[in-house]
């Protein structure tokens, strides 16, 4: 039996039945992270002391008989999400010092069922990005091929997952980062409704997007992982009274969108073949597969692009050199640090954000970018109401292309931005949706995109933990 | 294509200061990104469609109007939020002068 390769509740039979104990399976994930973690860059810090010190903790809870399905299970966290006394940083130089003053409410909640931390992982800089090529530290690459990137912004916690550096991971996705780097790597990603987790100790991106989720091995894990974090918070006011429907959706009679302008044009044709069996698989099953037409998509990325900088522009200002992070002293006025602290520890990205959503909200562009952006999304909500009045889930591609060269689009940020044309959609809806693996072009993962209906996260683990079995 | 003037004013309205390499380089990016904008004139918006945000309904209906009340936090979280500031004197944070 090989430790590293164990599901949540195959770690919780074996800690159950005293085969293995939570401080065993830790040295094995702390070890391989050793022995692999040089070549993928996965983790910014492996925080060892802590994870050993929880992970002794967790024994005691497991022989007292006081555990959960999580206890003593080690995991790992993208580095834009709090854990008190520990660097958090978003992988930017400009909180490259940074100690987390408390827990996010993610971490509080694991924390309580004694799951393991073993370190915080890498990102693009600010959750900005879909290569994790951004991150002012270093590139987490591929486990499957070293030469390509692992997705992007929760490209560390996705590498970390495929790599077996951890048994699961919680990210955040804004535009995607969840599922594309799932997808990339061949791992599970859930992006959640918008409310179903609380956003307390992230730190935040844009705020009308940003949500909290699971990487992980399995659907089931997936869903496990869910199950723990979700719920209403008082930290954050977009959070809502939600808990998973425990119900069984049956393939036989399901109704399944297919938006064709998801296969217009630009997505790889090996992509599509891919994801075209994984429908025809349903329909074998019994699913009813239906076309549908989500006639915004077109202007989803321009939206998206507008919205999120807006947000970024407004969110980043509180990085000023005064309150914490990298300062700048040696102007002799206030204004001086404000200006020399940012300028000095924000990465190229950020800055381009910045400076985008600054344009777009200032006095005389506001009617033609922000406000016009704001009636697409509409627009674009009422697509997918639309579409769910005929269907009960979506399938879509996660991205049009499987991962790329690293180094590849480096120059060209539009070209980045092109990545998120069918991830982005959802988040601007609000929308859950979950990333599985579908199969492989060559040695690189393919995912496909289950789009649920909003608080319908039940809907999409029975059908894509009955699928992940069909596709295996 | 936008001025390298627009640039500067941007960046001095979002307090940020940019090398001339940078300047460049955000001119050239930043007209291709809004070029790529204007995709969006082409989008009928219907007169009465109403903007709203995210996945609303849930969020709106439940009431998260807190009591504006003090509520008691542990010292040790108001020494871990002093502690980051980069400029700090007797437990207040310290800012060179304004004027």
């Amino acid at each position: 039996m090989e430790l590293l390769d164990l599901t949540i509740t195959q770690l919780r039979q074996g800690f159950k039945n005293k085969k293995f104990t939570s401080v065993e399976v830790t040295k094995a994930y702390l070890e391989n992270i050793k022995k692999t973690d040089k070549d993928i860059g996965a983790y910014l810090v492996v925080t060892e002391n802590l994870a050993l010190e929880q992970a002794e903790n967790a024994d005691k809870l497991i022989s007292g008989g006081e555990a959960s399905l999580l206890t003593g299970v080690p995991y790992s966290i993208k580095d834009a999400i709090l854990v008190e006394g520990q660097r958090a940083t978003a992988a930017s130089k400009i909180l490259e010092n940074y100690v987390a003053p408390y827990d996010a409410t993610v971490i509080r909640k694991l924390k309580k069922e004694g799951a393991v931390v073993l370190g915080k992982t890498n990102l693009d800089e600010f959750a900005m990005g879909v290569s994790t090529e951004n991150s002012a530290f270093k590139i987490t690459k591929n486990p499957h091929d070293l030469t390509r990137v692992s997705g992007g912004s929760s490209g560390g916690s996705a590498a970390s997952v495929a790599a077996r550096e951890a048994v699961y991971s919680i990210g955040s996705d804004t535009g995607g980062s969840i599922r594309l780097p799932a997808s990339f790597c061949g791992v599970v990603g859930l992006n959640p409704t918008y409310g179903a987790v609380s956003r307390s100790g992230l730190i935040a991106m844009a705020s009308s997007l940003d949500q909290i989720g699971p990487i992980a091995k399995t659907v089931e894990d997936a869903k496990i992982i869910f199950n723990a974090i979700s719920g209403k918070d008082n930290l954050d006011a977009t959070s809502v009274d939600y808990v998973l429907k425990e119900s069984k959706t049956d393939i036989k009679g399901l109704k399944i969108g297919v938006p064709k302008e998801y296969f217009a044009k630009g997505i790889d044709p090996e992509v599509e073949k891919i994801i075209k069996n994984a429908i025809k698989k349903a329909e074998e099953h019994g699913a009813e597969v239906l076309e549908i037409s989500l006639p915004t998509t077109q202007y989803s990325i321009a939206c998206y692009y507008i919205i999120v900088p807006s947000e970024v522009s407004a969110n980043l200002a509180r990085f000023d050199g005064i309150k914490y992070g990298l300062s700048n002293q040696e102007g002799n006025h206030l204004l001086d640090v404000y200006i020399k602290s940012r300028g000095q520890g924000f990465g190229q990205e950020p800055k381009r954000r910045i400076l985008i959503g600054t344009y777009a909200l200032s006095s005389g562009y506001y009617d033609a970018y922000y406000k016009k952006a704001q009636e697409v999304r509409e627009l674009i909500k009422q697509d997918f109401a639309k579409a769910f009045e005929k269907v009960d889930l979506i399938f879509s591609p996660v991205s049009p292309i499987s991962a790329f060269k690293i180094g590849e689009k480096k120059d060209n940020p539009l070209s980045m931005y092109l990545m998120d044309v069918y991830t982005c959609p959802v988040k601007l809806a609000g929308l859950p949706a979950l990333s599985l693996p579908a199969g492989n072009i060559g040695k690189l993962p393919v995912g496909l995109q289950i789009i649920g209906n909003y608080f319908e996260e039940n809907k999409i683990f029975s059908i894509a933990s009955f699928l992940e079995k069909v596709l295996q | 294509m936008i001025s390298k003037e627009e640039v500067q004013h941007i960046a001095k309205l979002a307090r940020l200061e940019l090398t001339e390499k940078e300047i460049t380089k955000m001119q050239k990016d930043l007209s291709s990104i809004l070029d790529y904008f204007n995709i969006l004139k082409k989008v009928k918006v219907a007169k009465n469609s109403k903007t709203t945000n995210s996945p609303g309904v849930l969020i709106r209906e439940s009431k998260h109007v807190r009591k504006d009340e003090v509520l008691q936090k542990p010292t040790s979280l108001v020494n871990n939020l002093v502690a980051q500031a980069p400029d700090k004197k007797d437990g207040y944070i310290k800012v060179k002068s304004i004027l």
